[in-house]
């Protein structure tokens, strides 16, 4: 069953389409990741999903709610964590968790029972009773999805949840991330960090001008762009010499040595290692690692939208710092 | 019920953080006091304080409420707060309510510290109570809900004020408090009867010095109709502005 199903979705402001014609669903329980570069329509997006925006056309549901006119029924099931931390800077860590609780309707002992909870879970025990205000970014990041999950959502919205935040937190995040989705949580993520959207995502969209190029699995999309076959080799004594001789005996691999003890070999056929073990055995050098090199995400990305990854983070980071 | 919970929570958090905090309240007590200074310094003659008092309750009330709820608001909005507020599965009429609530509270507060000050002054014995009670209370819905008006069309907490007040001194000089409506020019006189400050300080003005003009339960009608008006075309501009 799906979480989200969005069809033909458009935002449009005057004559810019913020997001233009969007068709994806998030399946239950997986962690659903929307990348793009700034001003791609991420954020937009999730507003029109959250109820925070209305659509010019086109239509989304929430377990199976109109995201147009059932929305107060959808929000119930939906935790939002916005691409900036937005809880009270004059209330304490436990004072924000309540009363977030309270918006959904949960009684007093119950939320103050879960918001001691989840500060623990959180690692925030201690800055409970601080003001928020108070709170480092990473401290805010947590508080902020603490704030999001404290009703118990099944689908939980994160907007560029690390962004300018430090890497220990970030890691932090991301391991709670996993969590909530090993119990059960479905996720839908936007990142700017490729490399997080490949270590937590089943399943990503990548969104350029307001439009989807491209939605599939991770090991899809990665096949779909490797052009030819890549493995590198380590030997544990030399081995890079026997450069000329194995592209005499393989004529269709092309071959680069990499250092001394290491060569990279590529094909547009499969490659298949018996004989190139056998090679080697037989010169008396001892292959000690075959790793088959894959194209990461950020190739996936770079290939499919054609933008250049350093200057997308660029972006984000200084809208961070700001 | 639950989201009865929400609603007093959303009135209490405001309470705490913006209504009772100790600038606010001391606000509320020095306006007052210095309307009624004005007063009682700028006049050759010995004022009757009790003549006063209409005026100097409204305009505690008309000042608070405004100020506040603009204020707060448009401080919300830019610290993005009150998107978790919208993000909440809480109808918006009820959102809206509890948001204006806070304000009505503070602005009821603010004017009975000038009937407190008018205490020691002069005898109030003889004041209608309940239609006073009601006028301060539909005034203070009035006035928050221009305050949410003010809110939903500016970006910036200056630009609250300021427009704040763009609608505060005219409604000052035109509701017949100091001037009575009958006797400001005749081209003003429609224009007075535009404002629902008007019609409660009516109210006030007959339930305390008895020398009102229109009539209680016509004031109380246009009132109501103003605050149920105000409230739905608040909520409106609240969906069409701020949901985009």
């Amino acid at each position: 069953m799906d979480s989200v199903e969005v069809n033909q979705l458009t935002k449009r402001y005057g004559d810019l389409a913020a997001a233009d014609h969007i068709s994806f669903s998030v399946r239950d329980g997986e962690i659903f990741g929307f990348l793009g570069p700034n001003g791609a329509g991420k954020t937009t997006t999730i507003n029109l999903l959250t109820g925070l925006a209305r659509p010019t056309s086109g239509s989304a549901r929430i377990a199976g709610f109109d995201c147009a006119t059932e929305i107060k029924k959808a929000q119930p099931v939906m935790g939002i964590v916005p691409d900036e931390s937005n809880l009270y800077e004059e209330m304490d860590g436990l004072e924000n968790l309540s009363f977030c609780a309270a918006l959904y309707g949960i009684g007093k002992e119950e939320r103050e029972k879960k918001a001691g909870e989840l500060l623990r879970q959180f690692g925030l025990a201690e800055a409970g009773k601080k003001p928020f205000g108070a709170y480092s970014k990473g401290m805010k990041r947590k508080l902020t999805i603490a704030a999001a999950i404290i009703h118990d959502p099944k689908i939980l919205f994160l907007d560029e949840p690390t962004t300018g935040i430090d890497v220990a937190s970030a890691r932090q995040i991301r391991e709670l991330i996993r969590t909530l989705n090993r119990k059960g949580t479905t996720i839908f993520l936007t990142t700017h960090y490729i490399e997080e959207a490949e270590r937590l995502c089943n399943r990503v969209a990548f969104i350029v001008g307001g439009t989807i190029v491209r939605i599939g699995q991770l090991d899809e999309l990665m096949r779909e762009v490797q052009q030819e076959n890549v493995v590198q080799l380590a030997f544990a004594n030399g081995g890079a010499e026997l450069e000329p001789a194995l592209r005499e005996s393989f004529p269709h691999v092309v071959v680069e040595a990499s250092g001394t003890d290491a060569i990279r070999l590529r094909s547009a056929l499969p490659l298949n290692l018996t004989p190139l073990m056998r090679f080697f055995e037989q010169k008396g050098v001892t292959v000690y690692e075959a790793r088959i090199m894959r194209p990461s995400l950020e190739e996936v990305f770079v290939k499919i939208t054609g933008i250049a990854l350093e200057k997308m983070k660029q972006e984000k980071e200084g809208k961070g710092k700001q | 019920m639950r989201s009865w919970i929400a609603f007093w929570n959303i009135l209490m958090k405001d309470m705490r953080n913006y209504y009772l905090k100790p600038p606010n309240i001391s606000w509320g007590i020095i306006f007052p006091v210095a309307w009624t200074l004005m007063f009682l310094l700028k006049s050759p003659t010995a004022v009757d304080v009790r003549e006063l008092l209409p005026g100097v309750m409204s305009l505690s009330v008309l000042f608070g409420t405004t100020s506040m709820l603009s204020v707060t608001l448009t401080f919300e909005r830019r610290s993005r707060s009150f998107e978790r507020l919208l993000l909440a599965p809480l109808d918006l009429n009820l959102l809206m309510l509890a948001k204006t609530s806070g304000a009505i509270v503070f602005g009821l507060i603010n004017a009975f510290v000038p009937v407190l000050f008018a205490a020691f002054l002069t005898d109030l014995s003889g004041i209608d109570w309940l239609p006073a009670l009601g006028a301060i209370f539909l005034i203070a819905v009035t006035s928050t809900l221009l305050g949410l008006f003010i809110a939903v069309s500016v970006k910036e907490i200056f630009e609250a004020q300021t427009f704040s007040n763009f609608f505060r001194f005219p409604m000052i000089f035109l509701c017949g408090l100091f001037i009575p409506v009958e006797s400001l020019p005749i081209f003003l006189q429609p224009i007075s009867y535009m404002f629902p400050l008007t019609y409660g300080a009516d109210i006030l003005k007959s339930s305390i010095s008895q020398n009102g003009h229109l009539g209680v339960p016509i004031n109380f009608l246009i009132l109501l109709a103003f605050a149920v008006g105000l409230f739905a075309v608040s909520v409106r501009n609240v969906k069409h502005k701020w949901i985009y």
